[in-house]
């Protein structure tokens, strides 16, 4: 399985430890199928394991550094720094009282914040963190992504049905909507990424990116990010986080959620985050490798330090954009993304014929390929949203409908 | 289908599937059935992943859990308040006569067709044999459902346009 020595202080894959573990249990006599359940079962809650403590770090890093991006301190009594504060927030959150709505639809108010969490935790058994260090390595792994991410949103809708509260309806139907608009451009922007490497099993995609030394982010800078932009709308993350916009709906879909199930709702957003930072660096950034640092460093370390830099990226996207409306969000998606990554594929497939009928060399074709993709990215953004801007709805508007229809006053723009 | 994991998992899934299903056919709340019927396609994806059809497997996790199921609920929210539950009707026999003729015909033609169970190598990769055959052998049909799907989309936009 694993490239290296198979001892089992090997530090490179952590795999080897579990990997004796393991030998030494069926040398003592157990069924294949006892060491099978048990490697699973283990890699699970390590997984798990690792979520979770991740989380609790970066609750406290990102109210950290959104404080020092809005010019203010953030949490800083309980530990030194504040360090602690995640802690005392989990314990408040275990001891809080769940309360239930009167008119809660009962099953699935109680349902709801447990399926969130299980979509969350499965997208992250196909990541590599270092070579054969993986729970499942699919060979459909880009796909499984999309799959199982794409069936938490039917968890939020009953959080915010069930709750019978109409902010709650408001934030499910708005997480909903926005599902079906960015859930195109998400696939969208993933499938360039198996035209280039001929392999939807997230191993193979690495192994790609490091046998020709280019991440696919410069082959494919548009659809990197069109995907970022997407993951932040999937996973519900200022500045789109339009289905539980504090400033609008109260919170959304979890509004009358309390204690350990609003507590689930977090976890699952923040593990949610963490798998759509492992997709971008599996995809685009080298998953494992550091061009030739993976032989001196543990693979799973720098896989690691990508990650949390990606994460990274979104707390500073929340630091630094306002809220974007709904019908901003939507007309985005609709009208600007879904056209660039349609061109984007198109482009994909036509550079991965080019390369493969000229016959030319990597080492020529790449690179002249990556100029011409951030060229053309620049080219299509700048003018794309030209063309797209001058056609909004907003710059036309006849009759003011959603303004009259609720008997708002309307006020004739100035000419 | 010989080893005991199998056979365990097909028994599961297959429970899980078809109660999800009458659940959803039984229960009142119409979002309760959608939820159900969630359950239900998931079941299907995983038998379909037991039968080493991985692709099939995750896109009907993709295309039905994920994207018809919201469509569904896009459906039921949309309707007035006086549709949403999930009453007795009148198309309740032609709908049970049609579903068990279905329902027989898929079994005949399961027992009927010889499987080649003996015959069955490992487990092979179906995503690249997939697009294979519909880039190559059946490019026409291929062609075809877009181009339906295109006029659909094309229809539903002309249909709420406003002026």
């Amino acid at each position: 399985m694993s490239p290296f020595l198979a001892e089992w202080w090997d530090l490179r894959d952590l795999g080897n430890l579990v990997g004796a573990i393991l030998e030494w249990i069926s040398e003592r006599g157990a069924p294949d199928w006892v060491t099978y359940v048990l490697s699973g079962i283990v890699g699970i809650v390590a997984v798990l394991l690792w979520a979770i403590l991740s989380q609790l770090a970066f609750i406290w890093i990102e109210r950290r550094v959104l404080g020092r991006m809005q010019v203010r301190l953030g949490p800083n009594r309980v530990g030194p720094w504040g360090i602690l504060q995640p802690l005392a927030d989990a314990l408040k959150v275990l001891a809080k009282e769940m309360v239930t709505p009167r008119n809660a639809d009962r099953v699935l108010y109680w349902l709801a914040p447990i399926l969130v969490v299980v979509p969350a935790i499965l997208v992250l058994a196909v990541f590599p963190f270092s070579p054969g260090m993986v729970v499942a390595d699919l060979n459909v792994g880009v796909l499984y992504i999309v799959a199982v991410t794409s069936t938490a949103t039917i968890a939020v809708f009953m959080a915010g049905w069930s709750s019978s509260n109409k902010y709650s309806l408001f934030g499910a139907m708005r997480s909903v909507a926005m599902l079906i608009s960015y859930e195109v451009v998400q696939v969208l922007a993933l499938l360039a990424v198996p035209v280039f490497t001929g392999s939807m099993r997230l191993g193979d995609v690495v192994a790609w990116q490091d046998n020709y030394n280019a991440w696919l982010v410069f082959l494919q800078p548009l659809g990197l990010l069109a995907f970022i932009i997407a993951s932040a709308v999937e996973v519900n993350r200022s500045p789109s986080d339009i289905a539980e916009a504090e400033s609008e709906i109260v919170a959304g879909y979890h509004t009358e959620y309390g204690g350990i199930r609003w507590g689930m709702f977090q976890l699952a957003e923040y593990v949610a985050g963490f798998a759509v930072a492992a997709t971008i660096v599996t995809l685009w950034l080298g998953g494992w490798t550091l061009w030739g640092l993976e032989e001196w460093v543990p693979g799973w370390l720098i896989f690691l330090a990508k990650l949390y830099g990606t994460f990274f990226l979104f707390i500073w996207m929340r630091g630094t954009l306002p809220r974007i409306r709904i019908d901003q969000l939507m007309g985005f998606a609709w009208k600007f993304l879904l056209p660039l990554m349609l061109l984007n594929v198109l482009l994909a497939g036509l550079e991965k014929v080019v390369w493969t009928e000229t016959g030319a060399s990597a080492g020529l074709v790449l690179p002249a390929f990556a100029v011409l993709n951030f060229a053309l990215t620049a080219a299509l953004i700048v003018g794309w949203g030209a063309i797209a801007g001058g056609l909004s709805p907003r710059m036309r508007a006849k009759r003011p409908l959603l303004v009259r229809e609720v008997g708002g006053i309307y006020y004739q723009p100035l000419p | 289908m010989e080893d005991v994991g199998s056979v365990v998992a097909f028994w599961a899934l297959a429970v899980v599937t078809l109660g999800a299903a009458l659940v959803t056919a039984l229960v009142r709340d119409l979002v309760r059935a959608v939820v159900a019927l969630v359950v239900s396609f998931l079941g299907v994806a995983g038998l379909f992943v037991l039968l080493s059809a991985d692709f099939l497997g995750v896109a009907q996790a993709l295309i039905y859990a994920g994207a018809i199921s919201v469509l569904i609920v896009f459906a039921i929210v949309l309707t007035p308040r006086a549709a949403r539950d999930n009453a007795e009707t009148g198309m309740r026999w032609p709908a049970l006569v049609l579903a068990g003729a279905l329902a027989g015909l898929v079994i005949a033609v399961a027992v009927a067709t010889d499987w080649g169970d003996g015959a069955r190598e490992g487990f092979r990769e179906t995503a690249s044999a997939i697009g294979e055959a519909l880039l190559n052998r059946y490019v026409l049909p291929f062609e075809v459902a877009s181009v339906l799907l295109l006029a659909a989309m094309l229809g539903a936009i002309v249909l709420v346009r406003e002026d």
